[in-house]
């Protein structure tokens, strides 16, 4: 027994070294320093994220005949806002339209994301600069996955609002439609309206974020792999 | 930084995410571009609507003025407002209301709800003769009589109906004009039923006030109790259709409460067809029952008078083609409109092909009377004609109206309007001889489209052109509350008079001759007879004691046109204008002592301040 598995692991031996040189590699990598040029890019995403928190992350607007210039809807990461004017209220407005499908009103409270969508922003913020801090590749990576993750995460929970919004309508509402889902990105005609849905500002600084840290990474894995051929090259 | 830039990889990183960022912003701003409303050539709209002065306009537009209790006359192509006729309102700039035959039409009501102007008709063309509106608010019928633009007769409130909105509408030779119950309630009205009984114990009413042919004079006529649904509004049947009339109805759910979820359950509600012609002969035959005066038909005692029309849901508008062969019908919460054949549903009828009965009526088979559901739109309320086979449907939800064809039932154009329309009309467009030509959009809000005058907005009624094959925006015009319907008549089928001949005013009161302007007393009622001419009104003197009951009868003995005289009393809440010819009759106490000035209140002559006089009122 002892001999068949001898052998078998010589066997893989040669096919996973490839494998393994990734992986004493990437964990080389990881141990790695952060280059000052990474930092300075950590920094900046860093501070880019402020603009997540101030700034809208998603605009959805609605045309019809009856609106022209189109009722606006503001998304932020904490709160919704419609466009507001002396003469119009326009969350108050899609509200009172939508009822007569038997929508769900759009109210702040019954939003989850406003608690944690901060939260999380603050985190990543926080994160990015203990990877400045703390100097080391892994730690970067770490706030790069989590960016993916919630970010992924963000984009499917607005999704389910939007599909839980169109889809849980009252049964007993005046004007019957079919279940549907709001426009996440592009445009979309439902009923009468035809509806815009847009990233804003706050998600594209959300996105800079997300590129400035890749851009960390790749910068310091080219330095890596540099340093490396420099270290093979005399040998 | 500088040492970044050099490095040609980082360069690169920030090309791509400045070009990303950019791409993303330019999309997003593309959202911005709203959607234009089509305003058609400014040069072309402006020739077609344009009337020169001393010119006159094709049409007589008569629209609705709704809560303000008015009738208002406007001209067709200019849009200009010519004339309010008040009919259920107090109008001091006509004196409407405060002489005595008029404040004894209007009665103990200040106000009433102008909705639905009908035409008379003859062989079911506009004769030109009478305008029949509909009181929704306090349940009564007014003719006008289109000789002289003024109110003649108020009929009502009318026994047994309570919101008289199904109407007016005239069946084709003026022998009724019809009109139905929008609120069920207990009858005889008086009688006090919990709403908690609303399906069993509420009623609906059906109504045929009769016309007498020659005179125009409205009396009750026959009624038909109905299950208490929300009648909304109809049309008679012209041609193989005559002898009927259709009425939408909604809440076919018998609900109560929160109408607007508790009516709106229903996949259907039907359209009420209705053969007058066997009502009458029912109620010639005695199959009544009196109910507060009037005879009233059971439709499921005596059957063959009522059936029901499966319909989209809340219907809001049926409508009749100017041949008779199709109903149209609109479900207000559905995008699509249904045309049923006349043919069909009399076969149908023959035949008992019904789907069920619902409160003892049978309900026609929709699919065996249907001819074809056309997808207008959103929210389709009332269709209207014109004289090439097309139909024209108000979309409310939509802002828009939709021209179709009849026979081919396909939507050929659509046009946008500002906004939210409700009824429309065209040019003698619910006749069996439409003109085309013209589509006037009577529009629910006008959002500010207009100087700002404040948050009590105008509404918004809007002339479209609809001799091409698409529909062409000519003109915006702004109305007062609320233009609910209108009729528009070729101004040549109007013969208005200008001024009442002497020789026709057989009012006993009426003098002539400025030396018989006295005033006589007996007991502590004084009599006037005066006369109104340029530029005196004489007496120039009345003397009274307080507490006397003064009447004085007006006579404008000007036979000149446009030689208006008004008599405005000082403090005694008195004005009214007497027209030439004609002879008003004023009514009042003299309970306040002292000197109270009459002048003349309608501006005549170059000596019109002059025209004045004084009332003395000597005190006890």
């Amino acid at each position: 027994m002892d001999k068949e598995r001898e052998e078998g692991t010589e066997q893989t031996n040669e096919s996973l070294s490839w494998i393994r040189r990734f992986g004493i590699q990437t964990y080389d990598f990881l141990e790695q320093p952060l280059p000052m040029v990474s930092r300075l890019l950590l920094i900046i995403a860093a501070v880019a994220l402020v603009a997540v928190l101030i700034f809208p992350l998603w605009n959805m607007t609605f045309f019809s005949n009856q609106y022209t210039d189109g009722l606006a809807l503001d998304i932020y990461a904490y709160r919704l806002e419609g466009a507001k004017t002396p003469n119009r209220d326009d969350l108050r407005e899609i509200n009172s339209l939508n009822h007569y499908i038997g929508m769900r009103p759009l109210l702040e409270s019954d939003f989850s994301e406003f608690v944690w969508l901060p939260f999380a922003v603050g985190g990543l913020m926080l994160l990015a600069l203990r990877a400045v801090v703390l100097g080391k590749m892994s730690k970067l990576v770490d706030v790069f996955v989590l960016f993916v993750y919630f970010s992924l995460y963000s984009l499917w929970s607005f999704y389910y609002r939007l599909h839980s919004y169109g889809h849980n309508l009252d049964p007993t509402a005046a004007i019957k439609v079919e279940p549907f889902t709001p426009p996440i990105f592009g445009e979309q005609v439902v009923g009468n309206f035809t509806v815009y849905s847009y990233p804003d500002i706050g998600s594209y600084a959300f996105i800079i974020y997300g590129i400035l840290l890749f851009a960390a990474i790749v910068w310091a894995w080219r330095g890596y792999k540099r340093s490396l051929s420099a270290a093979e090259a005399p040998a | 930084m500088k040492n970044l830039f050099k490095k040609p990889k980082f360069l690169w990183i920030f090309l791509g995410v400045t070009l990303a960022v950019s791409f993303l912003v330019i999309g997003s701003c593309s959202r911005r571009s709203a959607l234009k409303q089509d305003k058609g050539g400014a040069a072309e709209a402006a020739t077609l609507t344009y009337v020169a002065p001393g010119d006159l306009d094709e049409y007589y537009l008569f629209y609705s003025g709704g809560h303000s209790g008015n009738v208002y006359v406007a001209g067709v192509p200019s849009m200009r407002h010519i004339a309010t006729i008040p009919v259920f309102a107090k109008y001091p700039a006509t004196g409407y209301g405060f002489d005595k035959e008029t404040k004894a039409m209007l009665g103990e009501f200040d106000w009433g709800d102008v909705h639905h102007p009908a035409l008379s008709e003859t062989k079911g063309d506009y004769d030109g003769r009478w305008l029949f509106v509909n009181d929704n608010g306090n349940n009564r019928v007014a003719r006008i009589d289109l000789r002289d633009f003024k109110t003649k007769q108020i009929l009502g409130p009318v026994p047994n109906v309570s919101g008289f909105h199904g109407g007016a509408f005239v069946t084709p030779n003026s022998e009724y004009v019809l009109a139905a119950s929008r609120f069920s309630i207990p009858l005889p009205k008086g009688t006090a039923a919990s709403v908690e009984e609303y399906a069993t114990k509420y009623k609906g009413v059906v109504s045929g006030i009769a016309i007498k042919p020659d005179t125009g004079e409205m009396s009750t006529g026959w009624q038909i109790l109905m299950p208490p649904y929300n009648y909304d509004l109809g049309d008679a049947g012209k041609g193989p259709s005559e002898g009927w009339a259709f009425w939408t109805s909604y809440n076919t759910e018998k609900a109560i409460g929160k109408l607007e979820v508790t009516s709106t359950q229903r996949e259907r509600d039907y359209i009420v067809a209705v053969n007058w012609k066997e009502v009458e002969k029912a109620v010639q035959a005695g199959k009544t029952q009196v109910i507060d005066g009037v005879p009233v038909v059971d439709p499921v005692a005596t059957p063959g008078l009522v059936y029901l029309i499966p319909c989209s849901k809340s219907p809001h508008g049926v409508d009749i083609s100017p041949d008779g062969k199709w109903i149209i019908g609109s479900g207000k919460l559905q995008s699509i409109t249904t045309a049923y054949s006349v043919e069909k549903m009399l076969a149908a009828i023959q035949a008992k092909n019904f789907s069920g009965e619902e409160d003892g009526l049978p309900i026609l088979n929709y699919d065996a009377i249907k001819e074809a559901e056309v997808n207008v739109g959103l929210g389709p309320l009332h269709t209207q004609f014109d004289n090439q086979g097309n139909a024209y449907t108000s979309l409310f939800v939509e802002s828009a109206v939709a021209k179709w064809k009849l026979g081919s039932w396909e939507v050929v154009d659509k046009i946008p309007i500002t906004y939210n329309i409700g009824h429309l009309a065209t040019a003698e467009g619910d006749t069996v001889d439409p003109d085309g030509k013209f589509l006037i959009a009577l529009n629910k809000l006008s959002h500010g489209t207009h100087l700002n005058v404040g948050p009590s907005q105008p509404e918004s009624t809007q002339l479209i052109g609809i001799e091409g094959e698409k529909m062409k925006l000519l003109y915006n015009a702004f109305t007062e509350p609320e233009p609910h319907y209108a009729q528009i008549i070729k101004a040549d089928k109007l013969k208005p008079i200008e001024v009442y001949p002497k020789e026709e005013n057989k009012n006993p009161n009426a003098i002539w001759d400025i030396n018989d302007a006295k005033a006589e007393r007996s007991g502590d009622a004084v009599t006037v007879k005066s006369i109104l001419v340029r530029s005196t009104i004489s007496p120039t003197v009345i003397e009274v004691n307080q507490g006397d009951k003064v009447t004085i009868h007006l006579t404008n003995i000007e036979q000149t046109t446009d030689e208006l005289h008004g008599f405005g009393l000082l403090e005694y809440n008195i004005n009214v204008v007497v027209d030439p010819g004609e002879t008003k009759t004023i009514e009042f106490v003299a309970n306040k002592p002292g000197v109270y000035a009459y002048y003349c209140t309608n501006f005549c002559s170059a000596l019109h301040q002059e025209m004045q006089g004084y009332l003395v009122v000597k005190p006890k």
